[in-house]
């Protein structure tokens, strides 16, 4: 993962109208170029630097930051002003909270300084900790003007937790998350923070329940409008026709708890016996063929834990070792991958993975481009599941890894990485 | 620190280590794309929050790693690529380098490249400027030993600076030795071990706009005579380039002209399509007054030049070309605009409308959408 304050960006600049000013030396600004090359993304990316030169070591920031806050608000007019840190801001120990607290008093839009330390947390844990702070914000803002809504949305709702650009797929697994809540009666309330504005955060409260689709951005939001609010969560991701059921049961659980009347075994069957056709793939005879073939996954938390369950349980592969590099969730990555796999491996060393990877000799590899790199060298085939990407991971055409399509763009990843290494076998 | 991508594939016995935080690492990871998968020969020595705070031992960590490097991949030389970070905390890299140095006998040499002083392509500046003082002393007996006498030159040994692909820098030799003229030696070399000897009373003359750091330390460390010419880009920039250089060892160039209007012939359907469209750099690399020079040439109207930084001196003999041309050209000379404000350019950019705007990945998709051409 990267460092941290690629985490906040991602979160500030997935609003609607809202900008991040990065505390930086010239270059730091490298996140614009991601966000436009990797999206492809048609505006300009609402981040600039407040540039720390020889100057600026020399007597401090002084007036410059609040200046570039302030500037800002006259030139783009955003609803809120991010100031983000960064590493060299981190040792340079000013006082950017002040800075914050002086802009603000002349800055129509709101200004917070994102609470992220470049050495104490990485990229995602950022991304989750200014999602949180954001939110918290306009919800304190709320409460005191009198303006949060209590009450529920007529018919059951939901906000969707830590969408956010550059996202491994992101764009298609919301699609299909509507879709999947369409399908259930489920309106959906907010979807944050891609493409919504801060001004509707005071909403929030209306839905009826939270859904966080991927866990490293997400749940600290979550578990505060739990604390505050007493709003149930959830936390499965729907990836692999197993997750998807099992996250539908809790959501039905969820309305009744809140008494309505609600059943959707009819509607999983039909689901899984027709729409998907990854069940019926795993009994073909196609699919006989890789039972117990050796594959290795890793990747962040939600993606590798996913793929691992669906190679393992449902299509009886056999999974020498599954990892992951968000270290700071080892526990939840152990609890749910045991008995599906020989070893748990937590890192976040490249060359290890390279090493166990040769080693290990799978007969296919899932993991982020890294991997996808070590198998080219060592010629094992291998299927891309998690970030980090490269532009390839943002296809055009519609790949969820989420809901019952994204069992389908599964099944043919997993089939057509292994098929080509039989090929090559027989070669 | 971007310049470590093209300097450890030029240098081919070089081991680059940046010493910097994840951020580094990130933008490095990001910038040079696939080139991370090939094994290259650099690496970051990630810095943490016990290094910041000088619970570790500066050296010991410095040391262990070099000796890592020198186990693994056994190199002539280990640059130390400083960062903002180590800049920030004061660590001593050019106080610790001799020192390792002497211990683990391996070469260091240490270049600052950090986004607090430098923008771009002035990385590869800091790194041949470190590596100019590292040039041995030209030894008298060389130069007779040096191939047969009939190649023996009628002028005083003329060393050139700043790193290109090999094909380009053959060529630019070759064309020198059109003229009589010999390279002795190039900065940087293919390999470490092989630099060039340089001493006092030396010609050295920059191939590259970004590379005033490097001809202050020729010149002042190492008393060698700068030929400040316009840069070899372009037939036009080639051409003054070697006039100058030519002029300056009093010889009558041969043969330049007929060969630049070779050139401009060959380049005749690509100037039909360029001719009176309208150029906006927005400037990220200092190589834009040449570059603008060369377009003016082609028939192009420049708006604006924008530029990282400006040493006039350096870039003197451009300068002038530029003039020069503008007036040939007739048009008026375009404003430089050093140190530009990117928002302020993109208001100009949408004032204007000019048909190609030169600028970074951060700028260039958001532009395309909005119907402007950028390259």
């Amino acid at each position: 993962a990267g460092p941290a304050h690629i985490g906040t960006l991602r979160i500030a600049s997935s609003f609607k109208n809202v900008h991040a000013i990065m505390h930086a030396p010239l270059g730091d600004d490298y996140f614009n170029v991601m966000k436009s090359m990797l999206e492809r993304e048609r505006g300009f990316t609402p981040v600039t630097a407040s540039i720390v030169d020889r100057h600026v070591l020399a007597r401090g920031s002084q007036e410059k930051v609040v200046n570039n806050i302030t500037r800002k608000d006259i030139e783009e007019q955003p609803d809120l002003i991010v100031l983000t840190p960064t590493c060299t801001s981190s040792i340079l120990q000013e006082d950017l909270q002040n800075f914050v607290n002086r802009a603000s008093l002349e800055s129509k839009a709101d200004v917070i300084l994102a609470d992220v330390n470049h050495y104490r947390v990485n990229e995602l844990q950022a991304a989750d900790r200014t999602l949180e702070q954001i939110i918290t914000f306009y919800i304190d803002k709320a409460k005191k003007y009198g303006t949060i809504s209590n009450n529920k949305t007529k018919n059951p709702s939901v906000n969707i937790i830590g969408s956010s650009c550059l996202g491994f797929h992101n764009q298609h697994d919301m699609s299909e998350l509507k879709r999947l809540f369409a399908d259930l009666g489920i309106e959906i309330n907010l979807i944050i923070p891609e493409g919504s504005s801060v001004n509707q955060l005071k909403n929030l409260t209306q839905a009826w329940f939270n859904f966080v689709p991927y866990r490293e951005t997400g749940l600290m939001t979550a578990n505060y409008l739990k604390k505050e609010f007493n709003m149930p969560y959830i936390d499965i991701s729907p990836i692999g026709i197993i997750e998807i059921t099992a996250f539908i049961r809790k959501l039905e659980k969820i309305l009744l708890d809140q008494g309505h009347e609600c059943s959707f075994e009819d509607y999983i069957t039909l689901q899984t016996k027709f729409v998907s056709q990854s069940s019926w793939f795993s009994r073909s005879i196609d699919c006989q063929n890789l039972t117990g073939k050796k594959a290795v996954v890793f990747g962040d938390a939600t993606h590798a834990a996913a793929i691992t369950k669906i190679l393992s349980k449902e299509m009886g592969i056999h999974v020498a070792w599954a990892g992951t590099y968000c270290k700071y969730d080892e526990q939840w990555f152990k609890e749910e991958v045991k008995d599906l796999c020989d070893n748990v491996v937590i890192t976040e060393d490249n060359a290890l993975i390279a090493d166990l990877i040769a080693k290990t000799e799978p007969a296919a590899i899932f993991g982020t481009q890294m991997e996808r790199h070590i198998g080219k060298r060592l010629n094992i085939p291998c299927g891309v599941i998690s970030s980090p990407v490269h532009i390839q991971n943002f296809p055009l055409s519609y790949k969820p890894f989420m809901g019952y399509e994204g069992t389908n763009q599964i099944a043919d990843l997993v089939y057509n990485s292994f098929t080509l290494g039989m090929e090559d076998h027989l070669i | 620190i971007s310049c470590v991508s093209w300097l450890y594939q030029k240098i081919e016995d070089s081991f680059f280590l940046v010493i910097g935080t994840k951020t580094c690492g990130y933008f490095l990871q990001n910038a040079m794309g696939v080139m991370i998968f090939s094994e290259p020969r650099y690496a970051m020595a990630e810095l943490e929050e016990g290094d910041i705070s000088a619970k570790l031992n500066d050296y010991e960590e410095l040391k262990r790693l070099c000796l890592q490097i020198k186990k693994d991949r056994n190199p002539s030389v280990i640059f130390w690529i400083g960062t903002c970070t180590t800049e920030i905390i004061k660590m001593d890299l050019e106080g610790i380098a001799p020192k390792l140095e002497a211990e683990i006998k391996i070469t260091i040499v240490v270049a600052r490249a950090n986004g607090l002083d430098y923008a771009f392509t002035q990385g590869e500046d800091t790194v041949l400027a470190a590596m100019a003082q590292r040039c041995p002393e030209y030894k008298e007996k060389a130069i007779s030993l040096s191939g047969d006498p009939k190649e023996e030159t009628k002028h005083p040994p003329l060393i050139l600076f700043g790193s290109l692909p090999d094909p380009v820098a053959n060529q630019l030799i070759f064309e020198l030795k059109k003229q009589g003229i010999k390279v002795s030696g190039w900065l940087p070399s293919k390999r470490y071990t092989e630099l060039p000897a340089i001493s006092e009373g030396n010609y050295v003359c920059g191939v590259n706009p970004f590379l005033s750091r490097t001809a202050t330390t020729l010149m002042r460390r190492r008393r060698t005579k700068l030929i400040g010419a316009p840069f070899p880009i372009g037939p036009d920039g080639t051409r003054a380039w070697i006039e100058k250089i030519c002029s300056v060892f009093g010889i009558q160039p041969v043969g330049l002209e007929e060969r630049e209007k070779q050139i401009w012939e060959s380049l005749e359907g690509y100037l039909k399509l360029i001719a009176n469209k309208s150029v906006f750099f927005m400037g990220d690399n200092l190589l834009e007054i040449s570059l603008a020079r060369f377009l003016i040439r082609c028939g192009m109207v420049v708006h604006e030049i924008g530029i990282p930084y400006m040493d006039k001196r350096y870039q003197g003999g451009e300068l002038l070309l530029l003039e020069k041309t503008c007036q040939e050209m007739g048009v008026s000379i375009p404003s430089i605009v050093e140190k530009p404000d990117n928002y302020k350019q993109l208001e100009r950019i949408r004032t204007l409308q000019p048909d190609l705007v030169i600028t970074g990945m951060a700028h260039a998709n958001p532009l395309e959408a909005r119907g402007i051409n950028t390259k």
